[in-house]
């Protein structure tokens, strides 16, 4: 049986969590210590060993990331965060930051110090005001230490952290859309390549990385490689935020080595709410292809549950009980994409316009065959035609909806309107038997 | 991309000589804080709207007088991003998300609640001045939905009746406090400002965690889980138990 592991989360039932006493009185700030005794090369070897893999959904791995930027370019190094956390279910880095700041700034000193940077910004969403303060916070109590600033503890290097915030546009989360965007832009991504190692910020090269990537830097620096690597499964190595949320007894943060499976972290939280059972699911995010109970026991790593038909992305698992429609669900899915849809390129500008018009008829009993048809056919206009990542995830919830779930699309129109009664799946509705709907 | 508003903008209120002056010294603040000034925009257009409460036709020239670039090109990143209004707001913000998770755990009967409530459509603002009422999308924290946010402070766990009394309250200027932020709601163009890169110094107000971050954790340390120590001197935890 998995267990869970709290290493991010620790210390956050410490009622000042977030203060640089707390965190120093913790341990804190003891890697980076360690860090600047050792020759920057080295910690980037030492996180490849780590096989820490990149927590911001893709995964790549962030040792060989920082690995890639070119040694012979004359241009000052980069470290952004990203920390725009939009993701539809995605909830982790945000009370990550409200609770422990300082360990994403260590991470953020580290990090800067072995890929020779002397600039480092945290992009976080506008959205989340008090989020906003303890950020800046952090970094003056950190500035005022002497842990940011010159000559970081007689080390002889030098580092500055600008907190920016960002201005509500989910697809800022792209790493180069975020980039043009933190270059005073509108934020649409960019052509890859070339890589942001290679021409990012200013077209220079930089190092764009997931707030719970590295805040899991101090982490490997202080415990080992070996320690982290311990955890996890064989390729995806290492502990991660499963975030829980929708109708689960007791949503929440669990911090477990990647791995675990749904139906233990259901056990854990308490299981689906009394009376109801598991409909479906997404294990990463509205993005990922959502699952169903069949995937109960898929556990939660890059290979088993890509090989499972899915990805597993951020981790995001919002669970929905069979009082929930999946054509509801999906066609708010689509209208998120719709509205955050850069406009770039038009397999997703129009594609996303025109499911939302589709899934609208088929939601309220409109719709026909054809329709469930020239959804399908709309997607694979979208997945790998499009210019970005976003493109590609908006297929995701709409052809997994059909595959698992196209019985349910026909009913609507053979029943005329949709079957379900929205009421019974709120947070207030009154516990029933389990009948269904 | 947000949705452009149709027909020409009005040119709002005029920013006063007092009010320039004032942003100008902030502006230089907040360029230097940037290897290139056009980084500094998204900041400066946060600033314009602190001051006016939202980004005006006088806000728009303002930034583009202070990074050198045209009206145009600052009008191209202002409609870009939804948190820049371009018409005045209420005294408070009020979001209601409505993305999926949020929606069916019960955000969309909040949603039509509040808008019959107040007499209002979205993104309309109470005849009072005092509330503008928007739906969201995920604002990254589905372990509490159904979420409001308040001039971006957290209101987690809300029915619809929380959310009338929320907005009843704000109406009336009785206090309200976030789940997740800090004492009291601070205004819509204080928000603005903290946004732009100036701390109100209320960061250590509040929370550190809400009840949802904390469950894993709780669990953990009530069977006695946790991560390995290096050198796996305790047995060589690895987050796997004998079941
Ligand atoms: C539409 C879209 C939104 C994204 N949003 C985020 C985000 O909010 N946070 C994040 O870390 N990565 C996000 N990503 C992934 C980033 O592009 C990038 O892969 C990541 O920041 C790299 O960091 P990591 O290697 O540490 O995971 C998004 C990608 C896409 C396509
Ligand atoms: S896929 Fe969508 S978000 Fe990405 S570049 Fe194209 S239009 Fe923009």
């Amino acid at each position: 049986m998995t267990t869970l592991t709290p290493v991010l989360s620790k210390h956050w039932d410490q009622a000042d969590s977030f203060a640089l006493e707390t965190y120093r009185r913790n341990g804190g700030y003891e890697a980076l210590r360690k860090a600047l005794r050792m020759a920057p090369d080295d910690i980037v070897e030492m996180v490849k060993a780590s096989g820490l893999r990149g927590r911001g959904g893709a995964g790549f791995p962030t040792g060989m990331k920082w690995g890639f930027l070119p040694k012979d370019n004359p241009n000052p190094r980069y470290l952004v965060v990203n920390a725009d956390e939009s993701e539809p279910g995605t909830c982790k880095d945000i009370p990550l930051m409200l609770a422990n700041p300082q360990v994403l700034i260590e991470g953020v000193i580290i990090a800067s110090y072995a890929i020779n940077c002397n600039q480092a910004f945290i992009y976080v969403r506008g959205e989340v005001l008090h989020v906003v303060r303890r950020l800046q916070h952090a970094v003056a109590e950190a500035r005022a230490a002497g842990l940011i600033g010159e000559n970081i503890l007689g080390s002889g290097f030098d580092l500055d952290i600008v907190v920016h915030t960002g201005a509500g546009a989910y697809i800022c989360g792209e790493e180069t859309a975020l980039l043009d965007s933190l270059e005073g832009y509108r934020g649409q991504p960019r052509l890859k390549p070339p890589f942001p190692a290679v021409a990012g910020l200013y077209a220079s090269p930089t190092v764009v990385n997931n707030v719970e990537s590295i805040a899991s830097v101090p982490g490997i620096v202080a415990e080992g490689a070996e320690w982290f690597s311990g955890m996890g499964t064989e390729k995806s190595k290492g502990f991660g935020f499963f975030s829980l949320s929708g109708h689960v007894v007791r949503p929440g943060q669990y911090e477990a080595p990647l791995g675990i499976t749904l139906r233990e972290l259901l056990d854990m939280a308490g299981g689906i709410r009394p009376g109801h059972r598991l409909k479906f699911w997404t294990p990463g995010g509205s993005s990922t292809p959502i699952f169903t109970d069949e995937h109960l026991d898929v556990p939660l790593d890059f290979e088993s549950v890509g090989a499972a038909g899915s990805m597993l992305g951020t981790r995001a698992l919002q669970i929905f009980d069979e009082t929930t429609c999946v054509v509801r669900a999906t066609l708010r899915w689509i209208e998120f994409y719709a509205h955050e849809s850069c406009g770039k390129c038009t397999p997703c500008r129009e594609g996303n316009y025109w499911m939302v018009q589709v899934l609208d008829r088929l939601e309220h009993g409109k719709g026909t065959e054809a329709d469930l048809d020239k959804l399908l056919d709309i997607c694979d206009n979208l997945l790998g035609r499009s210019f970005c990542a976003l493109g590609d995830g908006a297929a995701s919830p709409v052809m997994s909806s059909i595959k698992y779930f196209r019985e349910e699309y026909i009913e609507h129109f053979t029943g005329g309107g949709c079957p379900f009664d929205p009421a019974r799946a709120t947070l207030w509705a009154e516990p029933t038997g389990g009948k269904g709907r | 991309m947000s949705t452009p508003i149709p027909g020409p903008q009005p040119r709002g209120e005029r920013l006063g000589d007092d009010a320039r002056a004032r942003l100008e010294v902030d502006a230089k603040e907040i360029i230097s804080r940037y290897p290139r000034r056009r980084s500094a925009l998204l900041p400066l257009l946060h600033l314009v709207q602190s001051e006016q409460g939202y980004v005006s036709a006088d806000g728009i020239d303002f930034c583009a007088d202070q990074l050198g670039i045209t009206a145009a090109e600052v009008t191209a990143v202002v409609t870009f991003y939804t948190m820049y209004k371009r018409r005045p707001v209420g005294e408070y913000h009020v979001g209601v998300c409505t993305n999926t998770l949020c929606a069916i755990m019960g955000g969309d009967q909040i949603f039509a609640e509040l808008k019959e409530h107040l007499g209002v459509g979205n993104d309309e603002t109470t005849a009072d001045g005092k509330v503008t009422l928007e739906h969201l999308e995920c604002n990254a924290a589905c372990d509490f939905a159904p979420v409001v946010m308040v001039n971006w402070e957290f209101f987690d766990n809300q029915t619809p009746e929380s959310a009338k009394k929320l907005v009843d309250d704000l109406r009336v200027g009785a206090d309200v406090r976030p789940t997740r932020g800090p004492d009291s709601v601070c205004t819509w163009k204080q928000a603005s400002r903290v946004l732009a890169g100036f701390p109100d110094g209320r960061a250590a107000e509040g929370v550190q965690a809400g009840e949802a971050s904390l469950r894993g954790l709780r669990l953990a340390r009530e069977r006695g889980w946790r991560a390995p120590e290096a050198g796996a001197g305790d047995g060589g935890n690895t987050g796997k138990e004998a079941s």
